[in-house]
């Protein structure tokens, strides 16, 4: 228990003040009548990407291979960026939907 | 979906109700809300049937998907011909959509395991083709009212999205 208690401080202290800087920004996308708007973002690593999904129909961001995130209806989600380079994602259940993320160095 | 369906299909979407070509008979707007409804409600009743009968998870996760989507979409139907009072109409299209996909599911109600998963899924990707092809040529350019072109619309959308799933679904069963 007190080995969490101690923990905690210490990773927030890396996470917000280490490698990424205390600069990080949220960066919103909003899903609506089946598309991911703004559909191309440019961000920095340490960074979090929230979709806020407007649809009455769920939808996922999926890159393949690496990570996915689910939005039910009326959710929001979200991820980190923890490294540089370009994310192409997809809606899993409508692949017709597709997004990208430029992520750069910090 | 077999060459037949399509056909028979398109031919009464083009023919309309009265068997007459002329361009001018355009289906109504009720009409087109029943067309819609019902295609969704069908495939909603295959995806029901693979859920029952498929033991392949991405299968299974493709109907469920399904199932959750057309479902809402039709709730929003329902919503707005409630909305906008107007009455779904029976018509020879939805008739023949019927007919067809009744085929379709009793032969996929005889097929098993391997053999239904392909079967399901490359009907998925034709259905959604032909109900895609049908809304862009005919049922949203019919439309008047313009919440029902909207909803039409958004629902293009979701089906071509199946369509690219079913198809990507359909790869990893080969």
């Amino acid at each position: 228990m007190s080995a969490h208690c101690h923990l905690l401080p210490a990773l927030a202290l890396a996470l917000g003040m280490g490698a990424f800087s205390a600069r990080a920004e949220t960066i919103t996308v909003t899903i609506e009548k089946m598309a991911f708007s703004p559909a191309e973002i440019s961000a920095s690593v340490g960074d979090t990407v929230q979709w806020v999904n407007k649809d009455t129909f769920a939808h996922t961001a999926t890159v393949k291979g690496e990570w996915e995130v689910m939005f039910p209806v009326a959710k929001s989600g979200s991820i980190v960026l923890d490294k540089a380079g370009t994310l192409a994602y997809f809606c899993r259940f409508h692949p017709n939907m597709k997004g990208r993320i430029t992520v750069s160095a910090p | 979906m077999t060459t037949r369906l399509s056909m028979a299909f398109i031919a009464v979407l083009i023919l309309g109700a009265t068997g007459v070509a002329r361009a001018a008979d355009k289906p109504t707007d009720p009409q087109i809300a029943h067309i819609a409804y019902t295609a969704g409600a069908l495939d909603v009743d295959m995806a029901k049937l693979a859920i029952s009968k498929s033991k392949n998870k991405d299968v299974v996760g493709f109907a469920n998907d399904m199932v959750r989507d057309h479902e809402a979409v039709n709730v929003q139907a329902l919503d707005l011909v409630k909305k906008l009072k107007v009455t779904p109409e029976d018509n020879a299209t939805s008739t023949a959509l019927t007919e067809a996909t009744a085929a379709e599911k009793t032969k996929l109600e005889r097929l098993e395991g391997a053999a239904f998963d392909k079967a399901y899924v490359a009907n998925e990707v034709a259905y959604h083709k032909q109900v895609n092809a049908a809304l862009e040529t005919v049922l949203i350019p019919s439309a008047q009212n313009a919440e029902l072109k909207s909803l039409l619309e958004t629902g293009l959308k979701i089906f071509q999205g199946h369509e690219q799933h079913a198809e990507m679904v359909a790869a990893g069963l080969n």
